[in-house]
Parts: structure tokens; sequence; C-alpha cells
């Protein structure tokens, strides 16, 4: 099962409720940080990292010698990424969306394949936490394909957390799209909820059942309830603000490691949206 | 002489010149020596999200034209029109097409060695 956790409004405690949830269910659990732009689901999990992969991405190269300057690779490319100009074909490789098109398309056979730098994916463990997370190279502005890189870590046998980047484009929806659930976190305030409805408005076109998690809940207002009851979307989870939790996290601790008492909420959680998943499938 | 390749915001020697290369509304492809031209359109580069730049320079190069002359060229215009072979006047905004042309005919007219815009404008 894939459970994807995410939220709209950035800070609302994505990763502390992947983390916590994570840690709380043990063994037969992987934790993927898909927030490759800025992961930092680390900083809580204190993995021992033991494999450090460089993940490319196929670009053009093109052989001038073979290449008869006939511009089909120009023109098939939407990205503008390979280009005939002159006497010369350009590749602009960071455009590049590595669709192929234009190694299919030459007669000549002049492009072959080279690779730009996405990033790296760090794997490892914890008290048999499986964790991986992906690094995106500083200068690279396509999130997409290290997600879906650092998704193929995905065992079907196991449980699969994923931490989803905030937001409600393609880096999120690479990072929700075939789980079984997504777990939304909020907070109860105007932009909390403001960024919950385009979450919401995301799920519903996937059409992957979800459910939320209210953060900070004692504070702000109840519109956040109101909206969860007029949509149908179950309130699995609230956590208050907390002294205790705000302090564990300032010195990078996860809730249920300084209130054991926690890990049954988290246990909890995991087990109603298996119900709520089972449901869907069966 | 060399025919130019103007960024123009209307099809016209009186026009003002566009400060933007690739996302320019049109060139006028101007015979220095008789001011004779023709206007093709860059519209379409101006819908796109990326590589408007890029097309711009492929377009300007169909033209037939030796020489551009701008506003801002960003660095994947500048590398594309490098390619062709075609030389850039950078900074040339806040005039005419016309003036434009007269100061590079005066030999006023740096032509660059890099370009002077990051990419998008920036």
């Amino acid at each position: 099962m894939i459970i994807s956790i995410a939220s709209g409004k950035g800070g609302t405690g994505k990763t502390t409720v992947a983390t916590n949830m994570a840690v709380s269910l043990g063994g037969d659990v992987q934790l993927l940080d898909c927030d490759v732009e800025e992961p930092n689901a680390h900083l809580f999990i204190h993995p021992v990292i033991n494999e450090v992969k460089t993940i490319t991405t196929p670009v053009p190269d093109v052989d001038m010698e073979k290449c008869n300057l006939c511009g089909k690779c120009g023109e098939i490319c939407q990205f503008k990424a390979i280009v005939v100009i002159g006497e010369t074909v350009l590749p602009f490789p960071e455009m590049c969306h590595s669709c192929g098109g234009c190694m299919e398309v030459c007669p000549e056979k002049a492009i072959t394949e080279t690779g730009r730098e996405l990033g790296v994916i760090e794997r490892g463990s914890r008290n048999g936490l499986e964790f991986v997370h992906g690094k995106l190279r500083v200068g690279e502005a396509m999130s997409p394909p290290l997600i879906r890189k650092v998704r193929e870590y995905a065992r079907p046998d196991v449980l699969t957390i994923i931490d989803a980047p905030p937001g409600t484009s393609c880096p999120v929806i690479a990072s929700m799209k075939g789980a079984d659930f997504v777990l939304l976190v909020t907070e109860p305030t105007p932009f909390g909820l403001n960024d919950l409805k385009l979450a919401v408005g995301a799920v519903n076109i996937l059409g992957i059942p979800c459910g939320l998690v209210i953060n900070r809940s004692d504070m702000g207002d109840d519109q956040v309830k109101i909206y969860a009851e007029k949509e149908n979307l179950p309130i699995l989870m609230e956590i208050p603000f907390d002294r205790k939790i705000a302090e564990a996290y300032s010195r990078g601790e996860m809730i249920v490691e300084v209130m054991p008492e926690w890990k049954e909420k988290f246990l909890k959680l995991y087990q109603q949206i298996e119900e709520m998943s089972f449901h869907k499938n069966h | 002489m060399e025919k130019i390749a103007v960024s123009c915001e209307e099809p016209s020697l009186d026009s003002p010149v566009d400060p933007r290369f690739g996302r320019a509304a049109g060139f006028l492809i101007v015979d220095p020596d008789t001011l004779e031209f023709s206007y093709v359109d860059n519209g379409s580069s101006q819908a796109m999200s990326q590589g408007a730049g890029i097309q711009a320079a492929e377009t300007v190069c169909r033209s037939g034209a030796k020489v551009v002359l701008t506003g801002y060229v960003g660095p994947k215009a500048f590398q594309a029109l490098f390619a062709a072979g075609i030389k850039i006047g950078q900074n040339l905004e806040k005039m005419t097409v016309r003036q434009a042309i007269d100061k590079f005919k005066a030999g006023e007219v740096d032509m660059a060695t890099a370009p002077n815009r990051m990419g998008h404008g920036a």
C-alpha cells in the first residue's frame, strides 16, 4: 500500500506526520521523501545512508558527421530543446523532457543518448525502517523525473509512506499519482483552508481517497472543520499546538520520541487509512 | 549590404524597437542601403512557456538576416544566433527601428560577445 502525505500549503506538518507514522509502525515500512527540492525528513529520521546514486535523464547528443540538417528533430521537439540553425544542430539539454522523439525521427541515426544529471538518491535505514530520498541538483528545473525515480524504490510487499512536496503542481502530482490513499495535512487558518481546497481539488482529479490531519488544531478558526464536513472529508487526527511538540520539533526530534503515548495515535491513524482504502478497493 | 533584423512593435521603420528579442512582437528585415523592408511576425513566440528566444532566433535565421538589432538577448537565444553566425547588437531599446539602423550604419553599435539578460527576461 502507498500513502502519500500532501498538503497544498507548506509548513503544515507533512514531514511531522510522515516521520512519526513511519517510526510508530516500525518494520516493513518505507519512507520516501519526495520533496526533492528541499528534503528534510532525514533530519528527524537520522537514517544511516548506505547507498548514494547519481540519477540522470537521457538527452540528445548529435553526431554532426552523420547529420544532414533535415530539421526533423527540431520539428518534433515541443520544448525547443533541439534546434537546427544555420549549419549546425544545437541541443539545449536543460530544456529536454527526455521523450526520445528527436532520436526516433532522425533519418540518419545521428542522435544518441547522453545524460543530464537530475540529482542524487540516497537510501538508508533506521531500526528496520527503510528510508529513501532524492536531492535535486542545484540548477535543475524539473523535479518530477527525480521524484519518479525515488518512487521506483517503492516495494509492493511493504507499506510505502511518501512525504510529498507542498503545492498542487507537477511535483505534487508526481508524488500522489498511483497512491492508494492521500493524507492531507492542514491547519485551521484561512491560509490553510485556501490551500487545502486546492489540494483536495487535485486529489479528486486523481480519484484517490483522502482524509485530513489538522495540525495546531486548537488555534485559528473552525472553517476547516466546516469545509471537511461539507465535503465529506474524514478528519483522521488532530495535533494540538503543544509546547512539548514544538520543542521536540525545534530540536529535530519526533513527537513519538518525546511523548511515547502518541505512538498509539499514529498507529490508529494508519489503521483508519487501511480500513478506508480497503473499503475503496473491495 | 547584409540584411538586418530589428525587433519591433509594429511593421514600420518608425516603430519603437521592441526591447525583448525572444518575445518581440515581430522583426523588420531591413536592407540597410535602400531601407526596403519586410515584416516577420513573432507573435507565436510570445505565447510559448519556454524556448521563445530559440524560436525567434530560428525565425531571424530563416529570414536571411545576418545582423540582429534589439534590446535584450537571453542566453539561449544568444547561443542560437551565435551558432547561426548572426551578429548581435544589444541595448538599442528606446529608439525607432530607423534610428537603430542609422546607428548601426554609423558604426556606433558594438556587436555583442555575450548575452545581456538572464533567461525569462530576468
